[in-house]
């Protein structure tokens, strides 16, 4: 019964807003400077995404830990807390 | 909201409801602000809480319906290769009967809004689906408020509890806590799995409500300083796997990956077959402990439970660290408002009462732990692997002699770890826990 991480995040219940709280600052830093990008593999709701030409950030399914925001190593993430009653809602916790 | 408050708490956690029933009981004017749905639709734990710190902010819980999922009466501890282990436990009828919820299980959605509501009843004013983005400050850096999301959200409080948890960006951004380094928290992933009781009962050796934890070390963390678990509640189980950051950051294994691999190891299997996740959710542990600590109070303001860093890794303690220093922050602040000074030195007695009780104890006495276990990372990898080939090779019988079976083992321990690192090892994990 092994679950992938689509089918781990569709369990839990979200209530999205429009707008991210999640942001990389300057997207060059992470294509140009950032060798290691671990941002695409710590991340306990697999939110970055390396694309052809970018990180996608899908923060629709961010379960609001903030290991993005300190395990950067170029600090290059804004990250703010949604907005009151967004975000991930435990159903058990 | 232009009213003003004796103290304004952020975050209706542990550490912050237990602050707000004390205040409450106390007449004190108290408003909470929880940024979930519900108080408890952020939090995640393993999921054991300790019925003395509890007891000691609702003595009547049980009567008051508390969401117990089930009574501890056994800890296991297991220590796992990738292919078997060794499994050891602690059970005691003692903690079935007068010592009945010394530590139980709950799911935090379920127990933080009962705890929360029992604030309410007491006269806190509870405020869901509010984010605390800054504080208030005076001229001279006091805090004399926070300011919410809101529209018009500003609330004016002679005392501000941060009581925000262990991912606090407000404590950083106010300059109160440093943004915690990669290896000091560790990155936890939990997976809830629905079984009928009666399975639950039957496979762990319980009943009447009674259940067991596990706390797992071993090769299952991919060689990263960290820890699994594996609790029982009433209809599921609370599957948890966590590592350091910064060795997540390293080994670049995937957090949800390790989970499912640790659901298919050999002894976790006969536990969970057949149920059904229900929930995946992650969360932050502070492990920097004791020496990580921040500024306990200041002008105007205090912090407790994980904002503050209260964790004991050691005894997987932190909601009743969480209660215990909400509970005392909110004794000082009665102290305070009595006296009329909320400074720094008119809320001192918060720091005093912390450094007497066992909360700092505690964490002063496991200060190395943390540091121990990420330097060690042969407790993860090597020393786990060994483990198991002496178990294994003691247990087969094929007709090889139990010496000559011994002299194998002993080999590829010296192979594997020269005698300078194990009597390092030794050394430093005696410095760890002493």
């Amino acid at each position: 019964m092994s679950l992938k991480i689509e089918d781990k995040l569709f369990l839990d219940r979200f209530r999205i807003d429009e707008e991210s709280h999640l942001r990389i600052i300057d997207m060059e830093k992470c294509l140009r400077e950032c060798e290691q990008r671990p941002c695409l593999y710590l991340c306990p709701a697999n939110v970055y995404r390396l694309e052809t030409d970018r990180i996608s950030v899908n923060y629709e399914g961010c379960l609001e830990c903030g290991s993005c925001r300190i395990g950067c190593p170029y600090l290059n993430i804004e990250w703010r807390f949604p907005k009151g009653g967004y975000g991930v809602s435990h159903k058990f916790g | 909201m232009k009213e003003t408050f004796d103290v304004a708490i952020v975050g209706a956690g542990p550490a912050g409801v237990s602050a707000a029933c004390i205040l409450a009981d106390a007449g004190i004017k108290t408003i909470v602000f929880e940024r979930g749905e519900y108080p408890g639709a952020k939090n995640m734990s393993g999921g054991v809480v300790y019925g003395h710190d509890l007891a000691q902010i609702i003595p009547d819980y049980v009567d008051h319906k508390c969401p117990i999922e089930r009574n501890i009466i056994e800890s296991r501890i297991w220590y796992l290769s990738k292919e078997g282990g060794y499994s050891f436990g602690y059970r005691d009828s003692i903690f079935a009967a007068e010592r009945k919820h010394n530590a139980f299980t709950v799911l935090r959605a379920k127990f933080d809004r009962w705890y929360a509501e029992q604030a309410r009843k007491k006269g806190a004013l509870i405020v869901p689906s509010t984010v605390a983005v800054d504080l208030l400050r005076n001229d001279k850096g006091g805090v004399v408020g926070v300011v919410t999301g809101r529209e018009d959200g500003e609330v004016r409080a002679k005392v501000t509890l941060l009581a925000d948890g262990i991912n606090s960006p407000l404590a950083a951004r106010a300059g109160f806590r440093v943004e915690p380094k990669p290896e000091e928290v560790a990155l936890a992933v939990k997976e809830v799995i629905e079984l009928p009781s009666e399975v639950i009962e039957q496979r762990f050796g319980v009943s009447n409500g009674d259940g067991v934890t596990i706390e797992i070390l071993g090769e299952i963390t991919g060689g990263m300083d960290g820890i699994a678990t594996v609790y029982t509640n009433r209809n599921s189980l609370s599957l948890a796997i966590g590592a350091n950051l910064a060795d997540f950051a390293t080994s670049k294994l995937r957090p949800y990956e390790l989970l499912e691999a640790f659901k298919q190891h050999p002894l976790v299997v006969p536990l969970i077959s057949g149920g059904q996740p229900r929930e995946y959710i992650a969360h932050w542990l502070p492990e920097g402990g004791y020496d990580t600590i921040p500024a306990l109070y200041g002008d105007g303001y205090l912090i407790a439970g994980d904002s503050a860093m209260m964790f004991n890794a050691m005894h997987r303690e932190g909601s009743n660290l969480a209660m215990a220093s909400g509970r005392m922050a909110a004794e000082a602040i009665i102290e305070a408002i009595g006296r009329g000074d909320c400074s720094r030195k008119g809320l001192a007695n918060y720091g005093k009462r912390l450094a007497e009780s066992y909360v700092l104890k505690d964490l002063k006495k496991y200060r190395r732990f943390g540091r121990f276990r990420y330097r060690h990372k042969e407790i993860f990898n090597e020393i786990p692997a060994l483990a198991s080939l002496a178990g294994r090779e003691m247990l087969t019988v094929n007709g090889v002699s139990k010496k000559q079976k011994q002299k194998m083992i002993v080999k590829e321990v010296r192979r594997k770890m020269s005698i300078l690192r194990i009597a390092r090892l030794l050394w430093h994990s005696w410095r760890a826990v002493r």
